[in-house]
């Protein structure tokens, strides 16, 4: 029987995942937006707020995000030359990324759980309205970028088995440029979040 | 079916990237420590925005794609720096 080719739209499905990532960027902009405004209203809370984060973990989920972001950029570029091995271990090495920021995020927020610093406790009732502000912010904005990571990873996990199965190669990788596109927004984001939310001053 | 991708980006240039992205990382971390001024989180926006940049440029492949999507991003940067311009012109005046 033969095998018969679908017609594919390369162009389109990349084309498509931009206009996500446009939706995307509106809507952490958004956000960007409420936190810019509350920040200027309530600037000396937020300072002292924010003061409550640990930049040293911030950091570091930065850096290992860049890192993340080159891999699989990478990955990319070894399917493109047909080398297998390389596209996986670069996929391998961009979800134990993904992996190091979750549990940074496990500790942060453990963290601050521990000090019944999060909306709805009675001390963060009792608290100053914008400090209020910003915790609620902060674990939203973190909270919902988180979101997007684990996602991010799950769509790279799939197609991390698509490679090895051989579903992607040099001449189909769309959907990993695609889930490469979403996880480069993961980074975005949090290139955004890390200054506003830590480096507040 | 559209076959493109002439465009194979070899890993050291990807490599530069990362390098100058993690420079400015480390500059926006210690632009706060060095002067305490209003204008740090100015600094630290203009950084971000020009990590973000390069991102876009390098790692999204944005260089080396057809200009259509160039287009569209900075059409979509734009409409999002009305909002900003819109909501901070209103809510100044209040």
């Amino acid at each position: 029987m033969d095998h018969i080719e679908m017609p594919r739209d390369d162009a389109g499905a990349k084309l498509g995942m931009w206009i996500f990532i446009f939706t995307e960027i509106l809507l952490f902009g958004g956000l960007f937006l409420v936190y810019a405004v509350m920040r200027h209203r309530y600037s000396e809370d937020f300072h002292l707020a924010s003061q409550q984060l640990n930049t040293f973990i911030g950091a570091l989920n930065t850096a290992v995000l860049l890192v993340s972001s080159m891999t699989v950029a990478m990955s990319i570029t070894a399917i493109q030359k047909k080398n297998k091995k390389m596209a996986t271990l670069f996929l391998v090495i961009t979800l134990l990324c993904a992996g190091i920021f979750l549990v940074d995020k496990y500790f942060e927020w453990g963290h601050k759980i521990s000090l019944s610093l999060y909306p709805g406790t009675d001390l963060m009732d009792s608290l100053r309205y914008g400090y209020i502000l910003f915790f609620s912010l902060y674990f939203f904005m973190t909270g919902l970028h988180l979101l997007h990571l684990v996602i991010g990873a799950v769509i790279l996990t799939v197609a991390l088995v698509k490679v090895r199965l051989g579903l992607i190669n040099d001449e189909n990788f769309v959907l990993l440029e695609n889930g490469g596109l979403y996880w480069h927004l993961v980074d975005l984001i949090w290139i955004f979040l890390f200054p506003l939310l830590y480096l507040v001053t | 079916m559209i076959s493109e991708e002439k465009h194979v980006t070899p890993y050291p240039v990807y490599a530069k990237v990362l390098t100058g992205l993690l420079v400015l990382t480390a500059i926006t971390i210690l632009v706060p420590w060095i002067n305490l001024t209003a204008a740090t989180v100015l600094i630290a926006l203009l950084i971000a925005s020009t990590k973000a940049g390069i991102v876009l440029t390098y790692f999204m492949h944005l260089k080396m794609e057809i200009m259509l999507f160039r287009i569209l991003v900075i059409m979509v940067l734009l409409i999002y720096l009305s909002v900003i311009l819109l909501t901070f012109s209103d809510y100044m005046f209040r």
